[in-house]
């Protein structure tokens, strides 16, 4: 079991019922980051519309920018990123206006 | 310990491309190279102010205005404005200039940012109001025309809100955050609705038109929207992200979908369009005038060439639109009710202003069609239900 933090930034906190910081616990020996995707998505996005503001095509949509303690996930693996005790990972949407 | 050694074994692959001896931290998505915070800023922050000395965007000594609407692209061009004004003495006087649409739980509370901004970077603040200039609030007007229409209004009358705000404190240079994204999304949304004669002035880095007291520049013109947020994030600046209380523009937002997804794909694709829009160039007009021209030996032509030239001075001059206003092609003309710089005989904003006002509010939009049908079956429908 992985303990980590969740942080929705960039309005995306909007399609969590207003939620902005998160702690979760994650089942397994080594979890991958889809995981905690799955995971946030199937238990913490009430209204259905929304769904598709933050998947799609079963990962994170384009234009929600993922860090993983600070760093661009995609200098991490991505989704198969292994989750680690402590990691931060931070989801920031760039969809809204300026 | 152990869970900790992970982490702390960085491979050579993770360095910065830049200085090779810290973990990159985020990858460019114009040439995906990887880099490390400190050298993101410094390239993040040369970039701007290279596009800024190539356009000459300004002068030792000029006033600019930031528009600042509290959000990410301005609040991170406020401080970048404040960072290289200082690090390579451009001698400039920033001021941040708001305009406030009246959208209760949208722009008070980012306003309230724009304040904190202007304590954070010590510039002056000047907010102009919708309910100032043209006595209607966005509120107001959205209760009297329905959400659809509302960036049609606010679109318009926004671009002279800020326009009058910089004239009344005597500036005449307004810088915007639109950024790398936003023009590429403005030329594919011009070329998907065939508004081809726009592409070309969609990606100028400055707007002026002839005429206009005020000048518009986008120094974030080459700049990724992705690295704007990591700057605001990395740097922990103070910005307000919420989506306007009403829906934005349908087309748009698709537009801006799809952009996403070809940034997915390829994340050049946004600078390439960009590209692709400036060296768009249409075919030149008037090729008419041109036809006489060479007709000029034949003298039997004469009366017919005469004749041409008449009409298209007139054609120059006058154009009725169809929307009634009469348009004179000359730039430099004042609207007839508010006397803004105006194509039109009356400008775009009073044009709406009437229309909202003679409570006909849904004359000018593109929903007109609909909406009159919308009317019309809600009329025989309850025609249908009436019983003698």
């Amino acid at each position: 079991m992985v303990k980590v933090k969740v942080e929705f930034l960039g309005g995306l906190d909007q399609t969590f019922n207003g939620i902005k910081n998160l702690k979760l616990e994650i089942d397994g020996e080594e979890p991958k980051l889809i995981e905690l995707i799955n995971k946030l998505s199937n238990e913490y996005i009430s209204n259905e519309k929304d769904f598709e503001m933050f998947i799609q095509e079963g990962t994170i949509r384009p234009g929600i920018l993922v860090l993983i303690n600070d760093t661009d996930w995609e200098l991490e693996d991505k989704e198969d990123y292994i989750l680690d005790d402590g990691d931060l990972i931070s989801f920031t949407s760039t969809l809204h206006g300026g | 310990m152990e869970n900790n050694t992970r982490k702390k074994e960085v491979k050579v692959g993770q360095l910065c491309q830049l200085c090779h001896c810290r973990k990159a931290v985020m990858k460019r998505p114009k040439n995906l190279q990887k880099l490390c915070k400190e050298c993101f800023y410094h390239v993040f922050e040369t970039e701007i102010h290279l596009t800024i000395i190539k356009e000459k965007l300004f002068y030792k000594g000029e006033t600019i205005a930031i528009g600042a609407s509290g959000g990410k692209d301005s609040t991170v061009l406020a401080s970048i404005m404040k960072t290289l004004n200082e690090r390579y003495n451009y001698g400039l006087n920033l001021v941040l200039l708001s305009v406030d649409e009246g959208i209760v739980g949208y722009r008070d509370d980012s306003l309230a940012t724009v304040k904190r901004n202007q304590q954070q970077y010590q510039m002056p603040l000047e907010i102009v109001s919708y309910k100032d200039l043209y006595n209607w609030t966005m509120d107001e007007i959205v209760s009297c025309t329905g959400v659809k229409s509302s960036c049609t209004y606010c679109g318009v009358l926004r671009r002279q809100a800020l326009d009058r705000g910089a004239i009344k404190l005597d500036i005449h240079h307004v810088v915007t955050g639109h950024n790398a994204d936003d023009m590429a999304e403005t030329v594919l949304m011009n070329l998907l609705r065939g508004d081809a004669a726009r592409i070309e002035s969609s990606v100028n880095v400055t707007t002026n038109s002839i005429g206009s007291p005020v000048k518009r520049s986008k120094p974030f013109k080459y700049t990724y929207q992705k690295e704007i947020v990591l700057y605001a994030h990395y740097k922990k600046l103070d910005y307000f992200s919420t989506e306007c209380t009403y829906a934005p523009e349908a087309f748009r937002g698709t537009a801006r979908v799809l952009l996403k997804n070809l940034e997915s794909v390829r994340p050049s694709c946004i600078i390439d369009i960009i590209h692709s829009g400036g060296h768009f160039k249409l075919k030149p007009k008037r090729i008419r005038t041109n036809t006489p021209k060479k007709n000029i030996p034949q003298n039997t032509n004469n009366n017919n060439k005469n004749k041409h030239n008449n009409n298209n001075n007139t054609d120059k001059e006058i154009e009725i639109r169809p929307d009634g206003s009469v348009s004179i092609v000359k730039d430099g003309n004042r609207c007839e009710r508010c006397g803004y710089l105006s194509m039109n005989k009356i400008c775009k904003a009073c044009i709406l202003l009437q229309g909202l006002e003679a409570n006909r509010p849904k004359m000018i939009i593109g929903e007109s069609l609909t909406s009159s049908s919308d009317g019309a079956a809600k009329l025989s429908k309850t025609l249908e239900g009436l019983s003698f």
